[in-house]
């Protein structure tokens, strides 16, 4: 049973993705996905160049914040966070100008 | 005849202040005598009824005293306000000036930069001949000249942990409107030890992000992101570009949570983050998580209790300014001029450009160039140095003699390229300074950007 999520990039993450913002995806196999299973599988799979610009260690690089369904990860258990089927990810980069 | 525009520009500059400076004074003085008057038997406000507002703010505030939610109240809450922005760019120009015109009591003005051309697409308060002064009293000019009536503070210095408590001290809400990261922790640290909201707001490109810190329960800087990016995932104005309208907007924003925070009214944007994309023309509003309780500074316990050196921890300078960098030997860098005597000498080359193609349409040198953008050079050097090797060798040339050039805006991105195409068989040097250098040594019309 594959599981079909929708991942974003912004703020400069989707340059790292060949500019491409919107991603639908599924994930494979019959394993339950969390989002840290998650973040290998995207460097993995779409990530386009330099993954260190993306993960560091086991997460996202610091200045990268995560949304699962337009809530920050921090209140939906961030690694751990069970993934279900039609999801929103998003990955945004921090901007700093002005 | 150069100097007598320069002398002109700055006349008139001098003029600008000098009348800023009169209006001010002007305001004070109808205030005082307002005032004086009032000392008498028969206080001025009789004739309207309102014992906290004057007739002239009244009719300046009207159609925004009418709303409801705002009314006397909210008005004379404004009034009595005192609002610190922190950088007057893309976005302190915008949240400047509706605060002024919103009739904000007090207005600091943070900034220690100067006007330049590249500024007035998105800085929108400066204005041509004011390039040269300073940022913040620009800004102080502009939005007296829209409000005499309000009290304008420059701080023409940079935020610094040394100077920040004592600034911020003053005022009730702070606005980032910087341009950097070390600033954002710098002033994030110091609202949370000040006990000040901090409204927040960044642009880049065509996006913006919007959030207040530290305020009603909800996160601080630090709270969100404990740790600075690496400085080379930063990406500034000067490098990424910005649609100048897009801070405008966020500007605006800023200037909006500020009012509403200051009247108290409406619901603020703390412990939520506002995205907008320019492009698509969407906002999206995401819930945060609140105050960390084991948040360094705006924890339980906090570890942190002054400032620090902001530079260091983030290392990165506490500026968007370009910095030069020094990565190569002087052995395999020439100057504009030498390169310009290897053109005139009609020496057999290949010159690289490693800008994007968006920066070749603006200008280029006047040889033809093979354009690769660094970011395609970094991810497969060695398969360039064979195309070059390809070229140099279709036009018969020999490898090791002649020259393979690289150029970039500044000088900069051409060393990495230098560095990442480094062959035994490749002559390969770039141009210091790139073409900024180009136009300042050899071709005067060079456009700069």
């Amino acid at each position: 049973m594959a599981v079909p999520i929708t991942l974003e990039f912004s703020g400069g993450a989707e340059l790292l993705f060949a500019n491409q913002k919107k991603h639908s995806i599924e994930l494979p196999g019959s394993q339950k996905w969390d989002v840290k299973s998650l973040l290998p599988w995207i460097r993995d799979n779409l990530l386009q160049e330099r993954p260190e610009l993306f993960m560091q260690g086991d997460t996202v690089r610091p200045g990268i914040l995560v949304l699962v369904n337009d809530a920050d990860w921090e209140l939906m258990g961030e690694l751990e966070y069970e993934i279900q089927p039609n999801d929103k990810i998003v990955f945004i980069s921090t901007l700093h100008g002005g | 005849m150069a100097a007598d525009l320069e002398r002109l520009r700055q006349e008139i500059c001098r003029r600008e202040e000098e009348l800023s400076e009169l209006k001010q004074r002007l305001a004070d003085m109808e205030k005082k005598s307002v005032e004086d008057a009032s000392d008498g038997t028969e206080p001025k406000t009789i004739h309207n009824g309102n014992q906290k507002l004057t007739n002239d703010q009244i009719g300046r505030y009207s159609r925004q005293l009418i709303l409801p939610e705002l009314g006397v109240k909210g008005q004379v809450k404004l009034l009595s306000s005192k609002v610190l922005i922190v950088g007057a760019g893309g976005l302190g120009c915008p949240a400047a000036i509706y605060l002024a015109a919103a009739g904000v009591g007090k207005i600091g003005i943070v900034d220690y930069d100067e006007v330049e051309i590249s500024n007035l697409h998105r800085q929108i308060l400066h204005t041509e001949h004011r390039v040269g002064v300073s940022k913040a009293e620009s800004v102080a000019i502009s939005c007296r000249n829209l409000n005499s009536s309000l009290n304008f503070i420059t701080h023409k210095v940079q935020l610094s942990s040394d100077n920040a408590m004592s600034i911020i001290r003053d005022y009730d809400i702070v606005l980032d409107a910087t341009d950097n990261v070390a600033t954002r922790y710098l002033l994030n640290d110091a609202c949370v030890l000040a006990g000040k909201p901090l409204v927040s707001g960044s642009a880049l490109r065509f996006e913006g992000q919007l959030t207040v810190y530290n305020h009603k329960g909800g996160p601080c800087y630090r709270c969100l992101y404990p740790k600075p990016p690496p400085p080379e995932t930063v990406t500034n104005c000067s490098d990424g570009g910005v649609l100048g309208v897009v801070p405008g907007i966020i500007g605006c924003y800023q200037a909006l949570e500020a009012i509403k925070i200051a009247a108290d009214i409406g619901t603020p944007l703390n412990q939520r983050l506002m995205l907008f994309d320019a492009i698509d023309c969407t906002t999206r509003t995401i819930k945060l998580r609140g105050r960390q309780v084991l948040c360094p500074v705006c924890g339980d316990n906090p570890s942190m209790t002054q400032l620090i050196d902001y530079e260091q921890f983030c290392g990165a300078r506490a500026t968007d300014k370009d910095q030069e960098k020094k990565v190569l030997p002087a052995s395999s860098r020439m100057t504009a001029k030498e390169y310009q005597t290897l053109l005139e000498n009609g020496i057999e080359h290949v010159l690289l450009d490693v800008r994007l193609p968006v920066e070749m349409e603006i200008c280029h040198l006047p040889h033809p160039a093979l354009n690769i953008p660094i970011n395609t050079v970094k991810k497969d050097p060695s398969a360039l140095v064979e195309q070059i090797k390809r070229q140099l060798a279709s036009s018969g040339i020999p490898l090791d003699t002649s020259p393979v050039v690289v150029v970039c805006r500044r000088g900069n991105d051409s060393q990495l390229a230098v560095q990442l195409l480094h062959d035994s068989n490749l002559n390969i040097r770039d141009i210091r300074g790139g073409l900024h250098a180009w136009a300042r040594d050899v071709d005067s019309l060079f456009p700069v950007y």
